[in-house]
């Protein structure tokens, strides 16, 4: 399936901004199931600087820096991206009970040394006993581990309501499992922390998904929005990704730009400026199937 | 005086004074020897001695949460702890290896991980420490050295041997505290100085110097070769070198600034830098200057908010790139962090093996990671023995020592350490050594001993790493000589390291060789810093007329009846006023209706006016005045911050009852201060830019009072008394020299306005500042600033004295509004035009 995403950011400043840098994360990784056709990106005013390089996590970062004095600033990504269809729950039922994996990554951590680094707390997902108690009921003993992760996933979509007011990005998870409503970065925030409470290794993945617009009306141009899901690692499979605010297995409809510990390491675009004042952000985001899209 | 040798503590630790048989040691005996032929006055004459050079330098150790305010003196021991020669050789040569392996692990975890990848470092040492920074993997590091400032705490145990505590890595303090040490001690001690062979500590500060400047003009020729624009060094012209400080709220500020000041490097805070083009630049007063090597004061991950920590205020946005691009060396190294570790200890020996084939020359205090399952098992059976810590710096926890623990306390803390054992170390508890002290009842000094370690400090060079000669040794506050640390007050001692050689004398500046090296003016001056000098300037002549104003007020208070004042007697309580020092009316209709104060009532105000703590008073205008002075604490000389501190003091303690006298008798001592000030100002400072700026604001200010006090005389009655005029101008012997008469308004008006000899006078500040101005508009392209005060000037000239030099004139009484308000803007004009960051900066050559 091939999509074309458009994911603009505004952002209007009270007074004049004279020094902006900005780092981005929107450029989607080229991976096992996923190929980048094309990128490009637009800043409005033009940036002085401007550079690309690889970060440790294999995510593509753009740097931009303006020095023209704004009020407003305008960054748009556009990409074309082919995506595969991944394992289904039936090919995944070959993996080992997770207490065996929990050991090997503690024994025989130099095995496996792409799943060390996240298996951590963080300074946004921190470890507790509470995250291990509600991360038990699924992980029960001897339970495959790609089983107890679906279970999982199913649990905090069950038990937990989406709600865009109930939380901001600086929310504890603390206070998330307990209030039990948050947004899809609280719920993947939760679920890392979960299973990294239990000393399972982790990611958090950054992207898009494909939403449906009710039946018989048309697909509306930026009601889409950036979307975050996890990955577990698997010593069979690899890496697996499960998305708790959807309640599934990812398979064709997610598109991935970074991966990384925590919101912290992928954030679409953090910045430091000089000057402005308060500030507003809008962000629009616009996933079109191009298959659809023909049609 | 006679030590007491016998009384002194013995017990099953190694004493550094005594040997077993309870004799000196050999390199104690000269020390000794000159303590013994001393009478008991004589040492106490130096205890006295180091204490007040201690207060009078203002050394300081800010602690966070010190209740009595941000500073905090330096407690400084007479008695130096004393190593012998073969000792310390051994001593530095650990050190050395230390630091190289540390280094070594560093580049290795942020580089190919090697060390990971055979096992030889439990991964959850690196991923579990939230010093470990994905953002600065695969960062290149000049020469293979990320490591560049490294030191140790060691101490010694029972059996005489050094042992390893911790190591600090991200940026070690305490080498200026070292040096500021040994600078007290060895005037208090000078005979021993002169007679024993002490090894000099400034070799070190100038290999440090030599490698800083070596790896600056590497990242200056990166810097040519890649950014356009930006022209390689000339020759002879060094690299800028700064130290990155968190700023003055910082536990070692002090220490900073010292440094700072004594290496000849600019201390700047992360908004004194910016980032462009990949390049770390200086903003200053003629724009920005590329930087080449940042000594950083500041932790890792507050060092960028663009990269690593986002709410961070202290750093510079855009370091991690420019650090990335080789166009900036960073010490230590952002990551260095991840190695202050007490969990890597026990890693380190096979590390020394494998790393650099060589068996590490220092143990380390027994430590266990209870990370690894045995390890855990075998604290958990030996608690009583051991202190708990822990592992990484995210971890909060106080060291634990299990033998305080009762069962109850106990099974908890194993709880604790087997629901996440890799957050903990557990470390064998070492009595460690004792070293004499010199207690503190004054009228007898004593010898007694304490628990003493000692931090010792490296610098990498091209070659090798350099080793002070010498260190912070630290003895333990009170009885729990368990825990060593300044943070937990605790007193310090100068290091003294023994050598055969004689000790040349030695100073860090190097000889100029040729007039080509000459320098004139101080190549770098941060707009921060000149905002600062700025306002000292101001600050310090408010301070003063502020003092000279109150004296002239009370003293017409004392000395006069009632009947006897005239109409100053409200225009002085009205000047008091502008300068907050009496209470103003609050409404248009108080204003109104104000009436002077009558004597009785007026008396308790001035009183306060001097002593109270909550208004402007003078007591709280000198502590803003110091707050600006330890601004500038690089900048301004050691004898000039003395008469700082002994003006700040003046005024901490509490004066409950004070009278009028009192009042008058300490603000004669504030002004003699003042005046010691405007003395170091005019004549003990460069009269580089950084000095201009301070003179703008000196004059700036002194310009803004002449024209409200001018103003608010004119409007007195004809017949007015005009002498206070002339004493709070301090113009009272130049007029009674020229004129045998009691003060008329023309002549008065004339000395204080006209004569441009008299620096008191209006047109001597005008002058000066039109002149400085008009040089700005010359060569920073100030844009036309000092226009509107030449005009002011020549208005001023245009006035008839004979017609405008009387009381109720009406065009003086203009002038001097406008010249007032005229100084309002240049204020505001300066400061957008210099010291703003706000407004866009200006590249060289462009």
């Amino acid at each position: 399936m091939r999509y074309q995403v458009e994911h603009q950011t505004v952002y209007s400043y009270d007074t004049c901004v004279i020094q902006s840098q900005q780092l981005l994360h929107m450029m989607p990784r080229q991976t096992d199931f996923q190929q980048c056709v094309s990128y490009t990106l637009a800043c409005e005013p033009s940036p002085a600087e401007q550079s690309r390089r690889c970060d440790s996590f294999g995510n593509h970062n753009d740097y931009l820096t303006l020095l023209t004095p704004h009020q407003s600033l305008e960054v748009t990504s556009r990409f074309q991206v082919d995506v595969q269809p991944r394992p289904t729950m039936q090919t995944l039922m070959q993996s080992p009970a997770w207490e065996q994996v929990q050991a090997m990554l503690q024994l025989q951590g130099t095995q496996h040394l792409e799943a060390t680094p996240f298996i951590y707390a963080t300074a946004r997902v921190k470890c507790s006993e509470a995250l291990a108690t509600f991360a038990q009921t699924c992980f029960t003993p001897q339970r495959p581990l790609l089983e107890a992760a679906m279970s999982l996933t199913q649990q905090i979509y069950a038990e937990f309501e989406f709600d865009a007011q109930a939380t901001d990005i600086s929310t504890p998870l603390d206070e998330v499992l307990k209030g039990r409503r948050g947004v899809c970065q609280d719920f993947a925030h939760l679920m890392i922390g979960a299973l990294r409470s239990l000393g399972l290794a982790c990611r958090y993945v950054s992207g898009y998904i494909l939403t449906h617009p009710p039946a018989g009306q048309p697909r509306l141009v930026g009601a889409d929005a950036s979307h975050a899901w996890i990955s577990v690692y698997c010593p069979v499979n690899g890496w697996v990704d499960f998305d708790p605010t959807n309640n599934c297995l990812v398979q064709q409809e997610h598109i991935t730009v970074a991966w990384g510990r925590d919101f912290g390491d992928v954030s679409p675009m953090r910045g430091v400026v000089l000057g402005g004042g308060q500030q507003q952000l809008t962000v629009s985001v616009t996933v079109t199937p191009l298959a659809y899209a023909a049609a | 005086m006679q030590p007491v040798l016998n009384q002194l503590y013995f017990s099953d630790r190694y004493n550094e004074l005594l040997d077993s048989s309870g004799q000196a040691r050999p390199h104690w005996q000269a020390l000794l020897a000159q303590l013994e032929s001393e009478e008991p006055t004589a040492m106490r004459k130096r205890v006295e001695a180091v204490q007040r050079q201690v207060r009078d330098n203002g050394v300081t150790y800010n602690v966070y949460a010190d209740t009595h305010g941000v500073q905090r003196p330096w407690d400084l021991d007479v008695l130096p702890l004393i190593i012998p020669q073969d000792e310390w050789q051994h001593i530095a040569a650990s050190v050395a290896q230390r630091a190289t392996l540390l280094n070594r692990v560093l580049l290795d975890v942020y580089g190919e991980q090697r060390l990971l990848a055979d096992g030889q470092l439990p991964p959850a040492l690196i991923y579990g420490h939230n010093g470990f920074l994905p953002s600065c993997v695969g960062i290149p590091h000049y020469d293979n050295i990320a490591l560049h400032s490294y030191a140790v705490d060691i101490a010694r145990a029972p059996n005489g041997q050094w042992w390893v505590v911790s190591d600090r890595t991200q940026g070690p303090t305490g080498a200026g505290y070292a040096l500021e040490n040994r600078t007290i001690i060895s005037s208090a001690f000078p005979e021993l100085f002169r007679d024993l062979n002490i090894e000099r500590l400034s070799g070190f500060f100038a290999s440090m110097r030599d490698s800083l400047a070596h790896w600056g003009h590497r990242v200056a020729d990166n810097q040519a070769r890649t950014v356009p624009g930006i022209a390689a060094l000339g020759q002879g012209e060094p690299p800028l070198v700064v130290i990155l400080t968190p700023g003055p709220y910082n536990e070692t500020y002090h220490e900073q600034s010292f440094l700072a000041g004594y290496l000849g490097y600019p201390l700047v805070q992360g908004s004194d830098l910016t980032v462009r083009n990949g390049v770390v630049w200086l903003k200053t007063i003629a724009g920005l200057k590329p930087v080449h090597a940042i000594l950083r004061r500041i932790d890792d991950d507050y060092c960028d908010p663009l990269e690593l920590n986002a709410e961070s205020l202290l750093g510079v946005a855009g370091l991690t790139q420019a650090a990335r691009l080789g166009n900036v060396l960073i010490a230590n190294a952002l990551g260095a962090n991840l190695l202050q570790s007490g969990a890597l200890l026990g890693f380190l020996p096979n590390l020394c093996q494998s790393v650099l084939g060589e068996t590490l020359r220092m143990p380390s205090v027994a430590t266990w990671w209870c990370g690894e399952p045995a390890a855990l098992e075998y604290v958990i059976q030996h608690l009583d023995d051991l202190v708990i810590k822990p592992a990484y710096p995210q971890v909060r926890s106080s060291p634990i020592f299990g033998e305080d623990l009762n069962p109850g306390q106990k099974e908890s803390l194993i709880a604790k350490l087997r629901a996440q054992p890799d957050h903990y170390i557990a470390q064998e508890q070492v009595d460690i050594s004792h070293a004499p002290v010199l207690t503190s009842h004054q009228s007898h000094p004593q010898i007694g001993s304490l628990a003493v370690s000692l931090r010792v400090y490296a610098f990498a060079t091209p070659n090798g790493y350099a080793i002070l000669p010498g260190g912070l040794s630290r003895v333990a506050s009170g009885k729990d000589a368990r825990v060593v640390t300044m943070q937990r007050g605790g007193t310090s001692k100068d290091t003294w390291v023994l050598s055969h050689d004689s000790q040349p004398p030695f100073s860090l500046l190097r000889k100029t060789s040729s007039s080509q090296d000459l320098v004139r003016e101080n190549a770098y001056l941060s707009s921060r810093m000149a905002e600062n000098l700025f306002w000292y300037g101001r600050y310090s002549v408010r301070n003063l007329q502020k003092a000279i104003m109150l004296r002239a007020t009370i003293r017409a208070l004392l000395e006069y009846t009632p009947e006897m004042r005239d109409g100053e007697w409200s225009t002085m309580q009205g000047l008091c006023q502008w300068f907050d020092l009496l209470p103003n009316p609050e409404d248009e209709e108080a204003i109104a209706s104000w009436q002077p104060w009558t004597d009785d009532d007026i008396e308790p105000l001035l009183i306060q006016a001097v002593f109270s703590q909550q208004s402007s008073s003078l007591a709280t205008s000198v502590q803003q005045l110091f707050q600006q002075a330890f601004n500038l604490r690089e900048r301004i000389s050691n004898d000039h911050w003395r008469t700082v501190n002994v003006l700040s003091r003046l005024f901490i303690t509490r004066h409950q009852h004070a009278t009028l006298q009192d009042a008058l008798s300490y603000i004669e001592q504030a002004i003699n201060h003042f005046v010691t000030l405007t003395g170091f100002a005019m004549d003990w400072m460069t009269r580089d830019l950084g000095w201009r700026f301070m003179s703008l604001g000196r004059r700036i200010e002194r310009l803004q009072f002449m024209c409200v006090l001018l103003s608010r005389a004119l409007s007195m009655p004809q017949h007015s008394n005009l002498e206070w005029l002339l004493q709070v101008t301090n113009n009272l012997v130049t007029y009674r020299a020229r004129y045998a008469a009691q003060p008329e308004w023309l002549p008065v008006l004339d000395l204080l306005l006209m004569d441009d000899n008299n620096p008191n006078s209006v047109v001597f500040q005008i002058k000066g500042l039109v002149k400085y101005l008009e040089e700005m508009d010359a060569q920073d392209n100030a844009g036309g600033i000092a226009t509107e005060l030449n005009d002011c000037w020549q208005a001023l000239l245009q006035l008839d004295p004979d017609q405008c030099f009387t009381a109720g004139n009406t065009a003086l009484a203009e002038w001097l509004n406008r010249t007032y308000a005229v100084t309002l803007t240049l204020s505001d004009r300066l400061s957008l035009r210099f010291f703003s960051y706000a407004s866009p900066l200006v590249t060289p050559g462009h």
